[in-house]
């Protein structure tokens, strides 16, 4: 009975590690044929190389939640932490992209040393309930502008404009653009609005409509040829592709407009107008087009600062 | 108040998708792990030691797997292999092989609290061992096993919630949806637990039926 025992645990324990190696949440999907090189370029975070002083006089009449960050010393910002050349951690802990770059500028103009930064993983879904609950001081991670969104917490930005795109195999010539879709499985996070654009369209038959928690779990599907596309912004997409340059490529036809915004509580004003100056400041300064060059402008596509949306 | 109802109203066809695929899952997954337990069970009870043996090493290796692994076993090491298995027979597929564990040993203890002289008595007639199982010692079983098969059963109902991670559109999919589309958190989760408990109330009514009518004086 004991050796079956340990047979048993053995068993166990292998089916577990399979099972995670393939499945674990927020790591870089290694792809079928295990190429290291594309696995090994994610895993390692490089930054664009711009620096954040940050600012001894920073000031913010009326804005309670600067009041907050001066009194702790530091801030507590959300991100993602799954999306190459976003929001991404590497296996060492250490974070890059856009958009965590984004944070570490806005913090250093509110005074904060960006090695103060506390960061907080937040879902998509829990995006608001973070802010409004005061879990984090803002957030920066693909978050789109939109009007319902706007009833529960403010966005400073536009700080760049993305569109729905789609990501497909390498050798795949069939899928050009949103209406060639038909009969093809399409994959994106649960939930999320280009699944429910995809679906509201009528874009794919409802049946080939297949949603992960996450987009590297598509990225996943995708590689073994279970799903034939993976949909969402065109930022998070040439991510993964410059990831698996060799397997995965993006078709290059935006179908909407995503305005990503940093997400602030709703009803500090002050802080809103404060953050939408410093972002302005960052577009005539050649800091944005040194960030945008350094993460995202590696998947091999130019960027250009977008126009600031005051409201 | 009203911005509560809206909820539900705004978003009815959702709730309908997701509590039907729900149901779906869970009658589906009832039935087959209600087959393969109770098959396992009898392997467990057998006088055949490497069947015992099989019993026993399926239900400690399935029993102390989290089922969010048993799932994507399925859903990312599977294709691995070159097969292919629809997202909604997977998750069935997992419910199945994670809940026959808890319903096999759930039978073998309802086994337990039968008598040995009982068993002992019918193979004295001259009854074999699936005569034994079926006739003798399974009827007086059932009635032991009908709470703990229940609360598997309410647990498992649960449980369907872990498909919604591996592309499965059922009630556990709706907080993320209705996220995205800026409802109330509060509002939607407090409809999801009213959604289920109408969907356990009725269990808990058919377990009360099962033990008033095998109640027996012991």
């Amino acid at each position: 009975m004991r050796m079956k025992s340990v047979a048993a645990v053995a068993m166990m324990a292998s089916l577990a590690l399979s099972a995670a190696a393939c499945g674990k949440e927020g790591e870089p999907t290694p792809s079928a044929g295990g190429t290291a090189s594309g696995a090994a370029q994610g895993d390692t975070c490089k930054s664009s190389g711009a620096t954040f002083t940050p600012k001894t006089d920073a000031a913010i009449a009326g804005s309670p939640t600067f009041e907050k960050i001066k009194t702790a010393g530091k801030v507590s910002v959300g991100v993602k932490f799954d999306q190459p050349n976003l929001g991404y951690k590497d296996a060492q802990g250490k974070r890059c992209g856009f958009d965590i770059e984004i944070a570490q500028y806005v913090a250093s103009t509110l005074g904060i040393d960006p090695a103060k930064i506390e960061y907080k993983e937040i879902a998509s879904a829990n995006r608001e309930t973070a802010i409004k609950g005061g879990e984090v001081d803002y957030y920066v991670g693909t978050y789109s502008i939109t009007d319902k969104r706007k009833n529960d917490i403010s966005f400073a930005g536009p700080y760049f404009v993305a569109g729905q795109d789609l990501l497909v195999r390498k050798d795949e010539s069939s899928i050009t653009g949103k209406d060639t879709l038909k009969g093809k499985k399409v994959c994106s996070a649960t939930g999320s609005t280009p699944i429910q654009k995809v679906r509201d369209e009528g874009l794919t038959e409802p049946e080939n409509i297949v949603e992960f928690k996450t987009y590297s779990e598509c990225v996943s599907q995708l590689l073994d040829k279970k799903v034939d596309a993976v949909t969402t912004d065109d930022a998070i997409l040439k991510g993964y592709a410059a990831q698996s340059p060799s397997e995965l490529k993006v078709v290059g036809q935006p179908f909407s407009t995503e305005k990503y915004g940093i997400g602030l509580p709703k009803d500090d004003k002050a802080l809103r107008d404060y953050v939408n100056n410093q972002i302005e400041a960052s577009f005539g300064d050649g800091t944005w087009q040194k960030i945008y060059d350094g993460t995202l402008g590696l998947s091999g596509s130019a960027g250009t600062p977008p126009t600031l949306e005051r409201y | 108040m009203g911005e509560f109802f809206r909820v539900l109203t705004d978003n009815g066809q959702l709730f309908v998708d997701g509590f039907t695929n729900t149901v779906k899952l869970f009658l589906i997954a009832a039935v087959g792990s209600l087959v393969l337990g109770t098959l396992l069970g009898a392997m467990r009870v057998s006088p055949v030691p490497a069947l015992r043996a099989f019993g026993a090493t399926y239900v400690n290796l399935v029993r102390n797997t989290p089922l969010t692994l048993v799932f994507a076993f399925l859903v990312f090491a599977v294709p691995k292999l070159d097969v292919n298995i629809d997202y909604f027979s997977s998750a069935a597929i997992a419910l199945t092989v994670y809940t026959s564990a808890f319903i096999c040993e759930v039978i073998r203890s309802g086994v337990n609290t039968v008598a040995a002289g009982q068993a002992e008595a019918a193979r004295a007639l001259g009854m074999t061992f699936g005569q034994v199982l079926t006739l003798i010692v399974l009827p007086q079983a059932l009635r032991a096993m009908v709470p703990p098969m229940m609360s598997v059963f309410i647990a498992m109902l649960k449980n369907t919630t872990i498909a919604a991670g591996f592309s499965v559109l059922e009630a556990g999919a709706i907080p993320a949806y209705m996220a995205e589309r800026g409802e109330p958190q509060f509002a939607v989760l407090l409809w999801i637990t009213i959604g289920f408990l109408i969907l356990i109330l009725p269990l808990v009514a058919l377990q009360r039926i099962l033990e008033r009518k095998w109640r027996v004086a012991r």
